[in-house]
């Protein structure tokens, strides 16, 4: 009660000076956290940079909520690997491992098939109709690196939207009434 | 003179570079492992070596893998991924890299095995190109960390090679 008074006193003594100057810095919060992000795609050389795992078909390797860091070098696919790909007609990205591999001589094109570590079969059922192999250009990225947990709140924040609400709420809130 | 907020700020501020600090030494460290991996394969058996409906040479084995991936484990290791690969060369493609068998070892006690199995995948060419080829066995493996730098690498076993004439009938 109290801290709700005070908030609502802070709104009313703010003057325009300071409160342009606040809305000048969020945007500069916001666009550095920008600037990162397409720093990082263009270093690791891939669209999405960072992956949240979303199912349980890499398990135990990965699990849901885990992060993956992606890397696509020009560097030849190769069996083993864990390719992160779309499929078409598919929003969502998949993240498995390549088990059958086929190179062709002088244009270096390959066929690939993946399957997840947890699932009995290999992704055929999951690639479009009458789709047996996977092309280079499917494939987003390798993963490369890992965090465990870390993608939690992004998970959260898709599927409960209100939370991802309330929080800009909270933030937008933390960030008008603060006098520095 | 600090609010309750900025205090928090602070503090979950200070936790989160300290872990990614965390992690980032715990995958560098990894990098100083060097690992000596021993292993063994002989094919036991072909249990079926044919040409499908659609002209594709088929071929299903039981092999006899043993391996010791004990030096590869380190405290950040989360688990291990050791696939045996059939590598081989044909006309049309250079590189045909295909699984045969995979296995998943969570734990350093479990890292010295020896089993007799049949291949997991079968060997499909892409085309009829089988008949009395020599094939490479490897052994891949894929360390999973618990946080960090994911780290692969292989060790070539001994060749195979096939029967000059399918065993089994179409």
């Amino acid at each position: 009660m109290g801290f709700l008074g005070d908030s609502i006193e802070s709104i009313r003594s703010l003057q325009i000076r300071q409160v342009l100057t606040q809305i000048v810095s969020l945007g500069m919060i916001v666009t550095s956290a920008l600037i990162i992000w397409k720093g990082l795609m263009c270093v690791t050389g891939s669209e999405s940079p960072v992956v949240v795992v979303l199912s349980g078909s890499m398990e135990p390797g990965f699990k849901r909520g885990d992060i993956l860091f992606l890397h696509m070098s020009n560097d030849p696919i190769r069996t083993g690997e864990i390719v992160v790909f779309n499929v078409d007609g598919r929003e969502i990205p998949i993240v498995h491992r390549v088990i059958k591999l086929h190179e062709r001589q002088e244009t270096g094109e390959v066929d690939i098939l993946t399957k997840g570590d947890n699932n009995f079969g290999d992704d055929r059922l999951l690639y479009a109709q009458g789709q047996l192999w996977l092309q280079q250009h499917h494939i987003m990225g390798r993963a490369v690196g890992y965090l465990p947990y870390v993608g939690w709140v992004t998970i959260i924040m898709t599927e409960k939207p209100i939370v991802k609400y309330l929080l800009i709420g909270a933030l937008g809130l933390l960030v008008i009434t603060s006098k520095d | 003179m600090h609010s309750a907020v900025q205090r928090a700020n602070a503090l979950v501020t200070i936790a989160a570079i300290l872990l990614a600090a965390l992690c980032t030494a715990a995958s560098f460290l990894d990098s100083f492992n060097s690992p000596s991996v021993q292993a063994h394969v002989e094919v036991v058996k072909i249990n079926r070596f044919k040409r499908q409906l659609d002209g594709n040479d088929e071929v299903k084995m039981t092999l006899n893998i043993s391996m010791n991936l004990e030096s590869i484990f380190t405290w950040n290791t989360k688990q291990v991924f050791v696939f045996l690969a059939a590598e081989y060369e044909t006309e049309k493609n250079s590189l045909n890299q295909v699984s045969l068998w995979d296995h998943i070892v969570q734990e350093k006690e479990r890292a010295s095995f020896r089993v007799k199995v049949p291949t997991k995948y079968p060997l499909i060419d892409q085309g009829s190109n089988l008949r009395g080829k020599k094939i490479g066995l490897v052994l891949h493996w894929h360390v999973m960390p618990k946080s960090g730098r994911m780290i692969r690498d292989k060790m070539p076993l001994s060749y195979l090679s096939l029967p000059n004439s399918y065993t089994t009938k179409s």
